[in-house]
């Protein structure tokens, strides 16, 4: 019990001081995880947008295949993409893996899913509201859509911020094709993976710290966010 | 005359020139579902001065026959025809229909009237003098830049009618818009509606209220399990009428059926 004090007392000292080891881990984290959810959403929104409002043959089907992949597996998918960008792959030309950029890559293929589900499914109840005024007004499809997207905006930043809650947390398809290397792809949890393992339970512990911040502030945020958007009945 | 006015009164001569959507002509009219017919072989003409009021019990299919009227649903069988106007979705285009529920965008109020009034080919100076009309008949001036999801429900009912006036429809189809409404709001809607007639448009309104049938409307259209069962001019239908249905239905009873 007294070496878990210590490491919480030597975890709080590292966050309080913003040790640089520390900093440098968080900020790679941060600028993997929103570039990925970045990209997620821009495909993700695209998918639901269009499923939620388009009729076409096997969009039921699609529809589950969409909330199947909600649930993908981490592991499985940082093994296809470290398959896809490895050198006999077919994008190893690219010469990503290892990198951040493989990271981002691994991270929008899980998050992707999540956005384009939970978005196709603000997008449609939106857009069962408004498809007869819409159908009356003559309303073009591209006007509908912006129209939809931007009066489910508190909605959609809600999904946003659901899929930057998966990203930086995940630990399976990151450490795969990051490999976790020390100044160059070790993130939050593939470093407090490699720092419990050797026994550093500070730093891990900070950084779990820092996780759970992380977690609670996006909570609180997208609280926040649909508080005021409810006061003001945008939503 | 306003500029909105004197460009409505141009647009209607153009239009006119064109095709006319009158008389309306409805076929042998049917919407099933399943087996069940809603709308049970309807045939009605409908000429465009007069204010039509299409009146009858819960479940009758009055929102439905307003709804296969303005095109949101394809008929089972038979056919609508606007006059001269080859295909629904054209016709359309010159009508407007405000639903009982308002559904408004979860924006302001100006927002809402600038989003429908840019469906349009307006210049932006037509567009913004056009708003500024259309919220002063509404009085709706001081409402503007509210949310217009925090209005009452009177309130947003009118700006669901400001929003099908602003685009100075041909026809305006109303399905009970004063439903639950107060009696000041009542008002400000039907002022809004003879207003609009006496520009031109035509009215075609469902309600239950008989009070607002008498006050508004020209002759009524009275169905009954998908059917019509009376189609007259108001004062016939109100002080004379024979049909059983509507004699129950004046004297406040339960239909006969």
């Amino acid at each position: 019990m007294q070496d878990f004090g210590q490491a919480f007392a030597l975890a709080l000292q590292l966050i309080v001081s913003a040790d640089p080891a520390l900093s440098e881990i968080i900020f790679l984290s941060l600028s993997v995880s929103l570039s990925a959810v970045a990209i997620a959403s821009v495909i993700g929104l695209g998918i639901g947008a269009t499923v939620g409002i388009v009729r076409f043959p096997g969009r039921g089907a699609l529809i589950v295949f969409l909330n199947a992949l909600m649930g993908l597996p981490p592991v499985v998918v940082g093994l296809l993409v470290y398959m896809a960008l490895s050198h006999a792959g077919p994008l190893g030309w690219l010469h990503l893996l290892y990198t951040p950029t493989a990271m981002i890559i691994a991270q929008t293929v899980l998050v992707t899913p999540i956005i384009a589900s939970l978005s196709r499914q603000v997008i449609e109840d939106f857009h069962s509201e408004y498809r007869e005024q819409f159908v009356s007004l003559g309303v073009p499809l591209k006007t509908a859509v912006a129209a939809l997207v931007w009066d489910a905006r508190y909605s959609l930043l809600t999904v946003a911020l659901a899929g930057l809650g998966r990203a930086v947390a995940e630990v399976g398809a990151v450490i795969i094709v990051g490999g976790n290397i020390k100044h160059v792809t070790r993130v939050m949890t593939t470093a407090i993976a490699l720092e419990t393992s050797k026994g550093d339970l500070a730093l891990a512990l900070a950084l779990g710290l820092i996780l759970i911040l992380i977690a609670l502030s996006v909570n609180a945020t997208v609280s926040l966010l649909r508080l005021s958007a409810s006061s003001r009945a945008y939503v | 005359m306003s500029n909105a006015g004197a460009t409505l009164q141009r647009e209607r001569v153009a239009t006119s020139a064109v095709q006319s959507l009158f008389p309306l002509k409805v076929r042998r009219l049917v919407y099933s579902v399943g087996k069940q017919r809603l709308i049970d072989g309807i045939d009605l003409t409908i000429e465009q001065d007069r204010r039509t009021i299409i009146m009858g019990p819960n479940g009758a299919g009055k929102s439905l026959l307003l709804r296969l009227l303005h095109g949101l649903l394809t008929p089972t069988a038979g056919e609508v025809c606007w006059g001269e106007t080859p295909r629904i979705d054209q016709a359309r285009q010159r009508q407007a229909l405000v639903f009982q529920r308002p559904v408004l965008l979860r924006r302001s109020v100006r927002a809402n009237l600038r989003f429908a009034l840019k469906l349009r080919q307006y210049t932006r100076a037509e567009r913004e003098e056009r708003l500024r009309h259309i919220l002063e008949l509404a009085s709706l001036s001081s409402l503007a830049d509210r949310p217009a999801r925090v209005l009452s429900q009177g309130e947003q009912q009118r700006v669901a009618l400001a929003r099908a006036l602003v685009l100075e429809p041909e026809v305006l189809l109303l399905d009970e818009p004063t439903v639950s409404l107060d009696p000041v709001s009542v008002a400000a809607i039907e002022d809004l509606l003879l207003a609009a007639h006496r520009r031109g448009t035509k009215i075609i309104l469902v309600t239950h209220d008989m009070g607002q049938a008498r006050r508004l409307g020209d002759e009524v259209v009275l169905l009954e399990r998908g059917r019509v069962v009376e189609h007259s001019p108001a004062l016939q239908f109100f002080q004379q009428s024979n049909d059983p249905a509507a004699g129950s239905l004046c004297k406040g009873r339960k239909f006969v059926c």
